[in-house]
Formats: C-alpha cells, sequence, structure tokens
C-alpha cells in the first residue's frame, strides 16, 4: 500500500485519509513489543511453568497485620488512595483490598474503608461483598464497612484521622493515589501505634510514607501487589513480561547515556526516543 | 481511547471525548450513592445512640443545609452556600493544610535520626538541600546553593525518573490484564 507522510507526521495510506500518528509511532512500537511479550510470558504461565517472583515485605506483612489486629480484638483500616476510578493506582489498590477483605472475612476482623470519591465507593462495596461471601461470612459484613466520607481531601482527612484516633485500627493499609493528604493520614495512624502499610505510584508522596509506614511499596510494586497476593500463574507471569520489557529499556537507557557521552549518534536515534 | 491516541481524524477523538464525557455524567449521579451512604451510615449511628451520636447530627444538618443552599439558591456570588464556603469550608481546610508544617517536622524527625549508615547519608544530604535552599546558607558556605540545586537537578531527578518508568510499566502491564480478563481481582473475584 503506497503511504507518504503529510506536513504535520500522519501517513496518508492510498486513498485513506490519515490512519495513524507517526510522530506517537514510537510508542505504538514500544506498547506492541510490551504486549506480545507479555502476553508470551502469560501464556508460558498459563502452560504450567513455574515463575519466580521475589517476595515483598510489604505484601508479606498484610497477613501478619491483620493478624495482630484480630489478636487485639481491634479494626483493619483500608485507603484506596484518594483518586477517583479512571486512575489505574485506584482500581490496583480495590485489587488489593479485595484479597485484604478475604483475610479479614476470614479471621472475622472489623474492617474499615473510607472513601473519597462514590464511585470508587461502589467499587469497594462490590469487592468487599464479593470476598466476604467467597470466605461464607456474607452476615459478618456491616453496612459501615465501606462508607463515602467527602469529596474533598482536606475534609477526608480530618474525618479518617478522627476515626483512626476513636476506633484506633490495629493496621492502617493505604494503597492507591495519594496527594497532600498523605502525611496528614499516616502520620496521625503513626501516632496511634498501628501497623502500617502504604503503597503508591506517586514520587512526591514516597517519602512522607516511608518516614510514616512501617512498609512501602514503590511505584511497579504497588501494581504487582494484586498478582503476588493472588499468587495466580497468569498474573505472575505478566510480571515477567514486564520486567524483561524493563530489561530492553534500562539497556536503551545506558546506550543513551554512552552515545550522548560520546557524542556518537545519529540524529534521528534521538527523533526515536522523543515522547509526543 | 488507545486507538484515537495513536489514530488521526475527527470521529475517534470525538468519540473518545464523549466517553469521558459521559463518565462525567455518571460521577455526578453516584455523588448520590455518596450521600446516601453517609445518610445511612450516620443516622444508624443516632438511631442506635452509639458512641459520639450528637457529631453525626451536626454533619447530617451540614450536609443538607449546604446541599439545600447550594440546590435552591446556587452557589454564585452573594448567596448563604458561597457565605458558608468561604467562611467555615474554606478555613478549615487552610486549617488541616497547615497542620501539615507540624506533621512534615515530626516525620522529618523520625527519618533524619541517624541510626544507620542510609539515614545518617539522608540526614547530611536534606541538611545540605534545605541549607542550599534559604539565604543564610550561602552565608555559611557560597557554593551550598549551587550543591543544592545539583542534588535536585541530577540524583534526584533520576532516582524520580526510575521510579516512574517501573511504575508506567506496572500500570501498563496492570491494563493489559484487565484488558484481557485475568485481572479481576477488582471486581472482587480473585
Amino acid at each position: 500500500m503506497l503511504a507518504w507522510v503529510d506536513s504535520v507526521g500522519w501517513v496518508i495510506a492510498a486513498g485513506v485519509p490519515g490512519l495513524i500518528r507517526t510522530d506517537r509511532l514510537n510508542a505504538l512500537v514500544l506498547l506492541i513489543v510490551f504486549s506480545i511479550v507479555v502476553i508470551y510470558f502469560i501464556r508460558r504461565a498459563a502452560r504450567g511453568e513455574k515463575l519466580y517472583v521475589r517476595p515483598l515485605a510489604g505484601l508479606q506483612a498484610v497477613e501478619e497485620a491483620v493478624g495482630r489486629a484480630t489478636e487485639m480484638g481491634k479494626p483493619v483500616l483500608f485507603i484506596p488512595g484518594t483518586g477517583d476510578i479512571d486512575e489505574i493506582q485506584t482500581i490496583a489498590g480495590l485489587s488489593i483490598l479485595g484479597l485484604v477483605a478475604k483475610v479479614t472475612a476470614r479471621y472475622e476482623t472489623p474492617l474499615l474503608v473510607p472513601v473519597l470519591y462514590p464511585m470508587p465507593m461502589a467499587a469497594a462495596q462490590e469487592v468487599v461483598r464479593e470476598s466476604y461471601i467467597d470466605e461464607g461470612k456474607a452476615d459478618h459484613l456491616r453496612p459501615e464497612t465501606v462508607q463515602y466520607i467527602a469529596g474533598e481531601s482536606f475534609s477526608y482527612s480530618a474525618r479518617v484521622g478522627g476515626m483512626m484516633l476513636r476506633e484506633k485500627p490495629a493496621a492502617n493499609i493505604f494503597m492507591g493515589t495519594f496527594h497532600a493528604e498523605s502525611l496528614l493520614i499516616s502520620e496521625v495512624g503513626q501516632s496511634t501505634g498501628a501497623i502500617q502499610i502504604a503503597g503508591t505510584a506517586e514520587p512526591e508522596q514516597l517519602p512522607f510514607f516511608i518516614a510514616a509506614c512501617d512498609y512501602t511499596l514503590i511505584g511497579e510494586e504497588l501494581y504487582a501487589a494484586s498478582a503476588y497476593l493472588s499468587q495466580e500463574s497468569k498474573m505472575l507471569g505478566s510480571l515477567k513480561g514486564q520486567d524483561l520489557v524493563k530489561m530492553i529499556i534500562i539497556f536503551c537507557l545506558l546506550a543513551g547515556i554512552l552515545a550522548v557521552t560520546f557524542g556518537v549518534y545519529p540524529e534521528f536515534v534521538v527523533d526515536l526516543f522523543t515522547a509526543n | 481511547m488507545i486507538i484515537a491516541f495513536f489514530g488521526t481524524g475527527d470521529t475517534l477523538a470525538d468519540f473518545s471525548n464523549e466517553a469521558l464525557r459521559y463518565m462525567s455524567i455518571v460521577a455526578g449521579f453516584a455523588l448520590l450513592l455518596g450521600v446516601i451512604s453517609i445518610t445511612q451510615v450516620s443516622a444508624g449511628v443516632v438511631r442506635k445512640r452509639e458512641k459520639d451520636w450528637p457529631y453525626k447530627i451536626v454533619l447530617l444538618l451540614c450536609l443538607f443545609t449546604m446541599a439545600g443552599f447550594g440546590i435552591f439558591q446556587g452557589i454564585t456570588s452573594g448567596t448563604v452556600f458561597e457565605w458558608l464556603f468561604e467562611n467555615i469550608q474554606k478555613p478549615m481546610m487552610a486549617t488541616m493544610f497547615s497542620v501539615l508544617a507540624f506533621f512534615i517536622a515530626s516525620a522529618a524527625y523520625r527519618a533524619f535520626r541517624a541510626r544507620t549508615v542510609e539515614a545518617t547519608i539522608l540526614l547530611i544530604t536534606a541538611i545540605v538541600v534545605m541549607l542550599g535552599r534559604v539565604p543564610m546558607g550561602q552565608y555559611v558556605y557560597e557554593d551550598f546553593p549551587a550543591v543544592a540545586n545539583w542534588i535536585m537537578m541530577f540524583p534526584s531527578v533520576a532516582v524520580q525518573r526510575g521510579i516512574i518508568i517501573g511504575a508506567a510499566l506496572g500500570a501498563a502491564s496492570m491494563s493489559l490484564r484487565i484488558i484481557l480478563g485475568i485481572e479481576r481481582t477488582y471486581m472482587g473475584r480473585g
């Protein structure tokens, strides 16, 4: 098929108006390579191949934290981030909530899930309900387990802080997107002496969580958490694929550093790695 | 939406924008679920006279007063809603934000205790950056601002980019798991 690039960089195929933005072609190629590699490893895992995933201390501590709460007769507080449902970190937080809710249901430990936005609240209610049903403990689920607090982050922080001081949860788990409220919440939790486990992919909030929490999942570890906790082979396979692509990116970065340092690179290589 | 990102033409972009608009509408209706949740939980506490039940009455009063004025009188300048927001809610939010300064101090105290080699490196780096960012720093040592800038521009940015690249790959991998139907734990199905 005949194709040429017009003045704004769009591919004009013969007889067909623009199809693909060539200025984003590099991202498209990376997406295709990434998808192929991840799907390949998922298929390998589905065939029964054993895959090793390094232990994540923060996730190993989840069951320990719930066990401690059970022994002390205190609740577990879980916050699935303070982002709306359209953020992938919120989805990751809800995935972890499902697995944590199974443990709290098993041990019949009270669970508190204060939520900032109504849509994650509806999703969290469904996730927790399914987990309790799976564990055969649907009758232990209280209507106030998942509750909407406020649509504004400082009002939310005030309410959650009050909840921590009044209910004294033995374990606080924060997983998802966090902004300015991260330290407001985690410092109050720290002052109550609760075990605190946090996970976020927001680089600006990580130092606060590291200072205030016992365990912190950094960046990609948050997304790996549901695969790690469920130990489902297909999900673990996707982590392997992701790691391989990461190796490719590290290799490209090192090659780029050397090329720029010694000034030996053709100009088109720079365009190849430019984001548009 | 993926096709709209890489593709050309207005049809796909329009469809993508329309989908985002639908999401805003659904989110608006979902707010009702939030109000129902607050009302159910608070009313239950008041009915059973559980601990701190009078505060729940205050909460419900505030919720319905603000919502009532907002719905029936509007939220523009000169309305009761605007007055309540400017004179009650805004100062309370500012108070919460101000508390952050004290929490940063207490968290920094714990993080900077030189108990290990890593904590000591962190402590020294933090002192250099702090001195480099205040006018007094350059009177102590004239190159403090330059050193602080170098730390912020190179080691700090390098680490942040490392985290961002890892997180982006993690997000892409998770998205792929969701699209392929492998990741269902966010729906409560493990």
